[in-house]
């Protein structure tokens, strides 16, 4: 075991090392080479690997996930940069149409992954706070994670990387250097499998199902409820949002009969509706009180911090949330 | 530009083009605008510095003349997208420092009242139309501004600026191709300013001059030293002229650059050395002017001295204003989604009292 890295520092070091281990992998998008990134993730590589594998692109999304594409058809594996996770839009042509398509239409799959830094509340404004997955959760032929511990950001990237289909790879830029989280990591290489929830914390009465910077809310939420009401609550992070894990999200529900899904987008049309319906269709008979969804307002983020923290999902709600359900 | 011809000392320095039908009071203006532009960009430096703004803060250091003096060329009627260096085209049309400051505190006074930061506004009645962040979105719009008023037979042309590296995006040619089709009186603006965030312009685009696009268009280019603000106004001014007339679109390539960083962290350690101080000591916009004025006998030093103490008088007033304004109340985050009388605010669920 080394020393303790923060979220930013475990994804770096899955890349270096999938870098090291498989020549094919290469790095393209705005700004990555000699200036790193705008968050600095791949500050040095270029010096390491070289520019041939660390690619400064000119401002164009759709073709660097088009060149992504076509260069996992011939046997590469890139690994792309939105330098915010907002301008994915400029990518969607690509990404829905063709990376998550062709290897339904017999034309090769596409071994890529496509991430960036992601979510709200650091006052980036309605352009650079985005939550992008449900955009992408009704297009079939995408697969997409979103890690809340160094731990899994590393396993998961290097999972990314590994996987035979596309990855959309997403990375809450509030935890890249949250101290709170930083952990240690193992010397030994390991992945963390593509389609598997985490138990983030053990309970019995109630379950949070949550990914992403919403794991700490919930924790927190759980943490309160415990000392005031006496609750033990479950906390389920996702880890993935494509393919859902269904075992982990029903064996959840069967265990505490109680459930709140939580997560940072908009509530309407958010990963919740999908992850309630399955719970609504699977196990129905194991719920004790209507499945609770919370989310962001249905708004754009706004900038004003007042705004924002009005606009995010709160502790308090959650907990407010979690009383209701105990007392149904 | 070649750059080592750039960062040749010049064999005298760098005034402003003389062939010129500006007035007196026009470069009055035209200096005051300038003169804002930059003290305007170092109060909000200083503002993020006492982290009294929370989002990010773009400068247009040495590349004030060109959003200035193209801007200038246009009427009242005429519509403009400025982008984050373009903060000197807001000023021309009429748009106050206090709303931009409101908006880049966060203040419920901010023409978007709190809900995006910048001068990501727009004041329709000014003829101004901010931008978002997702670069070349505002080509399109500005030719549809236009189509609009083709269709309504209104006599306006519109100047949509875009810095090089936003050329290179998809909504980009598709706006500058649909303008160009329909014979639209837009005017792009290219800020050729060296770099976009770290990418220098030669990783931007392979042709020599982004001026040579206009070809590919089928539009009309020029190509203007974007730090003389002289002859950014007269060549705005020419093709402001062409598009009224029904020619139809024009790109023009304004060369210029930038001399901070691509916001304010960054530390520029890779812009070579000795480029930054060449552009600051030989070619900064508003010494240039002041060359010219004085030279031209057109301004005392003591003179251009009194409008910039007036400036910045000005600018401290204003900022004063966006400052003692109230922020947003949290709840009108849920408001003008959509129009209210037709649909609910969204605000949040109450989950103890439902
Ligand atoms: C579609 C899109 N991709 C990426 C970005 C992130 N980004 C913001 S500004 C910028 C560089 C802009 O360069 P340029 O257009 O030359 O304008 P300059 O900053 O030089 O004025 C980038 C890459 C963005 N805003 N929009």
């Amino acid at each position: 075991m080394g020393k303790e890295v923060t979220l930013l520092e475990a994804i770096r070091q899955g890349l270096w090392e999938e870098m090291k281990r498989d020549e094919s992998v290469f790095i393209i998008g705005e700004d990555v080479g000699i200036y790193g990134g705008a968050f600095k993730l791949t500050e040095g590589f270029i010096d390491e690997f070289g520019p041939e594998r660390v690619i400064d692109t000119p401002i164009s999304e759709a073709a660097i996930v088009g060149v992504a594409c076509g260069a996992a058809l011939m046997g590469m594996k890139p690994v792309a940069e939105f330098q915010f996770i907002d301008f994915i839009s400029c990518g969607f042509d690509m990404l829905t149409n063709y990376a998550a398509k062709s290897r339904y239409r017999g034309c090769g799959a596409i071994s890529a992954v496509f991430r960036g830094p992601c979510g709200s509340g650091v006052r980036g404004g309605p352009f650079h706070s985005l939550n992008a997955e449900s955009f992408f959760l009704n297009t079939a032929g995408l697969k997409m994670v979103e890690p809340s511990t160094p731990y899994d950001a590393k396993g998961l990237i290097k999972a990314a990387i590994r996987d035979p289909d596309p990855v959309l790879f997403f990375e809450h830029k509030k935890l890249y250097r949250l101290p709170r989280i930083k952990q240690e990591l193992p010397e030994e290489d390991y992945i963390v499998p593509i389609g598997k929830a985490r138990i983030a914390r053990e309970g019995k009465d109630l379950s949070i199902i949550t990914f992403g910077a919403q794991v700490l809310n919930a924790l927190d939420a759980a943490e309160i409820l415990e000392k005031e009401d006496g609750l033990q609550v479950e906390v389920l992070d996702l880890r993935t949002l494509a393919p859902l894990d269904k075992p982990a999200i029903l064996d959840t529900v069967k265990k505490t009969n109680r459930v709140i899904i939580l997560h940072e987008a908009s509530v309407t049309g958010g990963i919740g509706g999908e992850i309630a319906a399955i719970i609504a269709e699977e196990a129905f008979e194991w719920l004790d009180a209507p499945i609770l969804r919370i989310g962001s307002i249905d708004t754009p983020v706004p900038f004003a911090p007042q705004l924002e923290d009005y606009y995010l999902p709160s502790i308090g709600e959650v907990v407010e949330a979690a009383r209701r359900l105990a007392n149904y | 530009m070649n750059l080592s011809v750039r960062l040749k000392k010049p064999e005298k320095p760098l005034s402003c083009t003389k062939e010129t039908s500006l007035k007196k009071e026009d470069f009055a203006k035209l200096y005051r605008f300038l003169k804002i532009t930059r003290m305007f960009d170092e109060i909000t430096v200083r503002l993020k510095r006492q982290a009294k703004i929370t989002g990010g803060v773009f400068s247009s250091l040495g590349q004030e003349a060109t959003a200035v003096g193209t801007c200038y060329a246009l009427e009242e009627r005429d519509f403009i997208a400025p982008l984050i260096r373009d903060i000197g085209a807001c000023f021309v049309k009429g748009i106050l420092p206090r709303e931009i400051f409101a908006s880049y505190l966060g203040r419920a006074t901010s023409p978007n009242r709190g809900t995006d930061l910048q001068f990501h506004f727009a004041d329709l009645k000014k003829g101004f139309i901010g931008p978002i962040s997702h670069l070349g979105d505002m080509v399109s719009v500005m030719a549809g501004v236009l189509l609009a008023s083709k269709m309504r037979r209104e006599d306006r042309v519109a100047i949509a600026y875009v810095g090089e590296g936003a050329t290179s995006t998809g909504a980009f040619h598709e706006g500058i191709n649909f303008a160009a089709v329909q014979k639209l009186p837009l005017i792009v603006v290219v800020e050729n300013n060296g770099y976009a965030y770290s990418t220098p312009t030669h990783k931007q685009c392979a042709a020599k001059h982004f001026v040579d696009k206009a070809v590919g268009y089928g539009i009309l280019g020029l190509q203007v030293d974007g730090n003389d603000v002289v002859a950014c106004y007269e060549t705005a001014k020419k093709a402001v002229e062409y598009a009224r007339s029904g020619n139809g679109s024009v790109l023009i390539e304004a060369i210029t650059y930038r001399r901070k960083g691509h916001a304010e962290h960054d530390n520029q350690s890779y812009v070579p050395p000795g480029e930054i101080e060449w552009w600051a000591e030989h070619n900064d916009p508003i010494k240039r002017f002041e060359l010219f004025l004085t030279e031209e006998n057109i301004f005392s030093k003591e003179e251009l001295l009194q409008i910039e103490k007036d400036v910045a008088e000005y600018l401290e007033e204003e900022l004063t204003i966006a400052e003692s304004a109230p922020s947003p109340e949290p709840i009108t985050a849920a408001y003008d989604v959509f129009d209210n009388s037709i649909v609910p605010p969204a605000f949040k669920k109450k989950f103890l009292e439902s």
